[in-house]
């Protein structure tokens, strides 16, 4: 029974409960063990030499989506190279040039990135 | 019933000997810090100091939790640092701890999750980690922790790349993406750093990135982010983010081990194939606890030795130096493969 192929996920699914469990519990026992007295001070923002001004919520440099865009290209990569990987020592010489030209494709796409000036942090 | 039973208890030894390791490795870096700045370090709970990860989880439990009054999330705000916690317990399922365990007429195996897309299952669990990070900074409401938060997503969004592409030549040599059998494979042929050297140097440096440890700790570097994303928690909630950059820290000490060092296998005569008796069984498990522990000292060590990247020079070694040379590995194994293969 437990040779089959799904029970396995039946254990992630149990492994999964207790994993939320653990921090949860030490969660609840803190707060109801833990005093509770806030005072304006203490529940004021942290501040290190000046004050800080304004929201916190403020615009943030685009270099950052930059790198998100980048990274979403090259993590598809790599859940099609997984399988390409597991298969290869059976695999014929076409399928594995088919392959490289697909990761030669990809390595376009980071050059031109690269020559763009997207990856430079400035 | 009996197999139910079985793989409960397996699963509350996996959590317990895990969490263990976890408090534990917190008190072996404070040692390891006093011994290298030439201090004496913790020494006064219990006989050497033994007992103080027991005094500090009571301090954390008893501390008072402070919610500051600038966050307008309140479920985020207490949901992050769990969030930055399960995914580090999850992904152990499918590590393996040991070959088998023949006790009473079962032939128990030493893995609680075995899946075929092992690896895959791994990395696509441990990506939601930063959201915990993400979340964090952005509910905090306040400055210091927004920016760690920022930071700390593009940095680990750049290293899981490269986590990613480097171990690819890695299973391209195993043929499979299964944990367990990529342990027998090393355990058959030899361990795979002899053969991935390049892998294995680009997993070690992009996990250091991944758990947000020295030299790569932007994200918290205290001396311009006060702390970073946890600037505003206390209590409980600062000690969970702490306990998930510790358990990160044994997952991915686990699969160095697992995937570069042959796990639970040793190249001499009864360590080197799966264990037909109790006692290779449990040598096993020893075997693969004392790899894990030994990376975990390699981070611990690190971190006492390096000074911190600057953020352009962490990107530039990811983006620049990493990402081209994955692929050149990816590249030169295939052929070299090939070759060996057909001729």
């Amino acid at each position: 029974m437990t040779d089959a192929y799904n029970v396995q996920y039946l254990f992630v699914a149990v492994f999964l409960g207790v994993a939320i469990v653990f921090p949860l519990a030490p969660l609840v026992i803190a707060r109801l063990l833990a005093p509770r007295r806030p005072t304006p001070v203490k529940t004021d923002v942290y501040e290190c030499g000046v004050e800080a001004k304004g929201d916190a919520w403020v615009q943030f440099r685009v270099g950052y989506y930059v790198y998100a865009l980048v990274y979403v290209i090259f993590a598809v990569e790599a859940v099609f190279l997984y399988p390409w990987a597991v298969a290869f020592t059976g695999l014929s010489v076409g399928a594995v040039i088919a392959m490289l030209i697909f990761v030669l494709l990809l390595v376009e796409g980071l050059a031109y990135a690269w020559m763009k000036g997207a990856l430079d942090w400035k | 019933m009996n197999e139910l039973l079985i793989h409960l208890l397996k699963i509350a030894g996996v959590i317990g000997v895990m969490l263990g390791i976890v408090a534990y490795t917190v008190l072996a870096e404070r040692w390891v810090c006093a011994w290298m700045q030439d201090r004496i370090g913790p020494n006064r709970v219990g006989p050497f100091g033994i007992l103080q990860p027991l005094a500090d989880g009571l301090k954390f439990i008893f501390k008072e939790d402070v919610l500051p009054r600038h966050v307008r999330h309140k479920f985020y705000f207490t949901v992050a640092p769990m969030i930055t916690m399960v995914p580090a317990l999850i992904t152990v399922a499918v590590v393996p701890w040991g070959s088998y365990l023949p006790v009473l007429g079962h032939n128990i195996k030493g893995v609680i999750a075995d899946l075929d897309v092992g690896i895959l299952f791994i990395f696509a669990i441990a990506s939601l980690g930063v959201y915990g990070i993400v979340l964090a900074g952005w509910s905090s409401n306040s400055k210091y922790p927004f920016l760690g938060g920022i930071r700390s997503s593009a940095q680990m969004i750049s290293y899981e790349v490269c986590l990613g592409l480097s171990v690819v030549p890695v299973f391209m040599q195993a043929g499979t993406l299964n944990l367990w059998n990529v342990v027998l494979y090393q355990a058959e042929h030899t361990w795979l750093v002899w053969c991935q050297p390049l892998s294995f140097v680009i997993f070690m440096v992009s996990a250091f990135a991944e758990t947000n440890r020295t030299p790569f700790d932007l994200p918290e570097a205290e001396q311009e982010l006060v702390g970073g994303y946890h600037t505003e928690y206390s209590s409980m909630k600062f000690a969970m983010f702490f306990l998930g950059e510790y358990a990160n820290m044994f997952v991915a000490s686990a699969l160095m081990a697992t995937l570069f060092f042959g796990g639970w296998s040793l190249p001499v005569a009864p360590l080197n194939a799966p264990a037909t008796t109790l006692a290779v069984g449990l040598a096993h498990v020893g075997v693969f606890l004392a790899k894990t522990l030994f990376f975990l000292f390699v981070f611990i060590w690190v971190r006492w030795t390096l000074p911190r990247f600057r953020y352009d020079q962490l990107m530039t070694l990811g983006w620049k130096v990493f990402v081209p040379l994955t692929i050149v590995n990816i590249l030169v194994s295939s052929v070299v493969l090939a070759v060996m293969e057909n001729g």
